[in-house]
């Protein structure tokens, strides 16, 4: 099936210029429908109400939960999420996708819990102790959600404990801290230090984000893994379901 | 009589071309003073009135024409997350009082203003109504304290910066600044919201800004850049504040790596690129300004 949707052909066309990255969503949007094509460009648009009304049509016509949000709105925030690394678009633009995002997903997710169907892998998400901001940690969370993931968000200013007592109450294999405020970086090598301390380290994988964190600082804390934005995040999360399926296994 | 020449004055003197020096950072001088991380610094005006004093008229001391209040997260809501939502009036009031308390005659005093930490509709839930507003309690506040001018700072999205801007004009008449914060990304110098330095300039003039410029973010040779693409549209005059580097930390500890001797020199390419007025953020100390004064008047 051709690409239908001259939105998303022209999408793929201007921005999404890495030969393989171009070659995946071409050959990815030329398997789905042209419904899956509309919805995918509503939600790289932002248009909330289309995204909830062609989701919802797509389910009347019989589409399935899971066919629905992987071939509608996780294939849209995927170029989304190349745009915004590559500096095409902004936060603003992130944040009225990722609401459009949500609203294809209030038709999807009441079915996808009756199902029983388990997400990709469960994250915790906080901002550390002292740090107040959140801009950073929400967009990842939104990416994790669209990208099949159960996300418990404890907010901001989260202190070791809170991290801990969430990790066992969920059953969570992955946190993620966030940090803006350079002061409050070192309370992510205090958190990790606590999993040690309490006996969970090796249950648990854990990343580090946000704007002054580095790949060596998050080296130096003990952390698992760093990314550098919310499209790093969201890799870096399944790599780590990777591993620790591979871990399960052994 | 005395207050509204000072006002003039620092346009004035600004237009007329001349370089002035403006202050270093404010919340890692009080962090070093034992401020929390992650603590209200705004409250301090009220609880270590004689530390914030003493930064005014450490930075006036080292050199500072200006100096700028401990009013950063002044905003209602900023201060609504810290519990003191009902304190906006006093606090940024006893934070231009304190600068202005220090200030030397013919000095300036800038009331700083910083993000709301919140999003404007459509993108979020605030109406610009209710930022303005904000603004206006925060501004007037810090007109009544005693400051000259008002600056925006740390700003990433135009729209709100130029409520700050309009809220000042329309309300005050003070001195209207406003600086952006912008990143190196793979397509060129954005704010986190996707403003270009030349929007931001363009944007803010629109809104009735005196001065602009940037502040945060990187250290001294970014800001170099970022001052160029700046003077490239416009000739108004361009206050830039930049850090003391990119923080790292070794061993634990929190450093900002570029020292006032290796960065002060820098802040003759920063002229030379266009900024005319001139300071530091994050990480520079009084040390930092007058190796600044150092370089700049010898």
């Amino acid at each position: 099936m051709p690409i239908v949707n001259e939105g998303i052909q022209q999408e793929i066309d201007k921005y999404v210029t890495r030969p393989e990255e171009k070659e995946k969503f071409t050959a990815w949007f030329s398997e789905v429908s042209p419904l899956m094509q509309d919805i995918a460009y509503a939600l790289i648009k932002g248009k909330q109400h289309d995204v909830s009304r062609l989701v919802r049509q797509a389910l009347d016509e019989g589409v399935e939960a899971h066919d629905a949000l992987d071939d509608g709105l996780i294939s849209g925030m995927g170029i989304v999420g190349v745009k915004f690394r590559d500096n095409i678009i902004f936060v603003p633009e992130v944040l009225v996708a990722a609401r459009a995002m949500k609203a294809g997903m209030a038709h999807i997710e009441p079915i996808l819990s009756a199902a029983g169907i388990e997400p990709v892998g469960k994250v915790i998400m906080g901002t550390v102790k002292g740090d107040l901001h959140d801009i950073g940690k929400n967009l990842c969370i939104m990416m994790l959600r669209g990208s099949g993931f159960e996300v418990i968000d404890l907010g901001v200013d989260t202190k070791s404990d809170q991290f801990i007592a969430a990790v066992e109450e969920h059953s969570a294999r992955i946190v993620g801290m966030s940090a803006l405020l350079t002061t409050t970086m070192p309370n992510m090598g205090k958190t990790i230090q606590a999993f040690i301390d309490a006996g969970l380290r090796d249950d648990v994988k854990i990343m580090v984000g946000g704007a002054p964190v580095t790949q060596e600082f998050a080296d130096e804390m003990g952390a698992d893994g760093y990314g550098k934005d919310a499209l790093a995040c969201v890799a870096k999360a399944k790599e780590f379901i990777a591993e620790l399926g591979v871990a399960v296994e052994a | 009589m005395r207050e509204t020449m000072s006002r003039n004055g620092l346009l004035d003197r600004l237009k007329s071309g001349e370089i002035l020096i403006s202050d270093g950072a404010t919340g890692t001088y009080l962090q070093a003073r034992g401020l929390e991380p992650g603590g209200c610094p705004e409250e301090w005006n009220a609880s270590h009135p004689e530390v914030v004093r003493g930064m005014a008229a450490d930075y006036f001391a080292a050199g500072s024409d200006a100096v700028e209040t401990n009013s950063f997260g002044g905003s209602p809501f900023m201060l609504k997350k810290y519990g003191h939502a009902d304190r906006v009036e006093e606090l940024n009031r006893l934070a231009a009082r304190h600068a202005r308390s220090a200030a030397p005659p013919g000095r300036y005093v800038i009331g700083s203003v910083g993000p709301t930490g919140e999003f404007l509709e459509p993108v979020g839930p605030v109406s610009v109504e209710e930022m303005y507003e904000g603004f206006v309690r925060q501004v007037t506040a810090l007109a009544e304290g005693g400051a000259d001018a008002i600056c925006a700072e740390t700003m990433t999205a135009l729209d709100e910066a130029c409520l700050v801007v309009r809220a000042t004009k329309e309300r005050t008449g003070l001195v209207a600044v406003a600086t952006m914060t912008f990143d190196k990304g793979p397509r060129g110098n954005f704010t986190m919201m996707g403003v270009t330095p030349e929007d931001a300039v363009r944007g803010l003039l629109d809104a009735g800004a005196d001065v602009v410029g940037a502040n945060c973010g990187n250290g001294i040779l970014y800001m170099v850049e970022i001052s160029a693409e700046m003077r490239r549209v416009t000739d108004a005059p361009i206050l830039i504040h930049a850090n003391a580097g990119i923080p790292a930390i070794r061993k634990g500890q929190i450093i900002y790596p570029e020292a006032p001797d290796w960065m002060g020199p820098h802040y003759r390419a920063l002229v030379d690129a266009g900024a005319t007025f001139v300071g530091g953020c994050c990480g520079t100390t009084p040390d930092h300004i007058r190796a600044i004064v150092k370089a700049l008047r010898g």
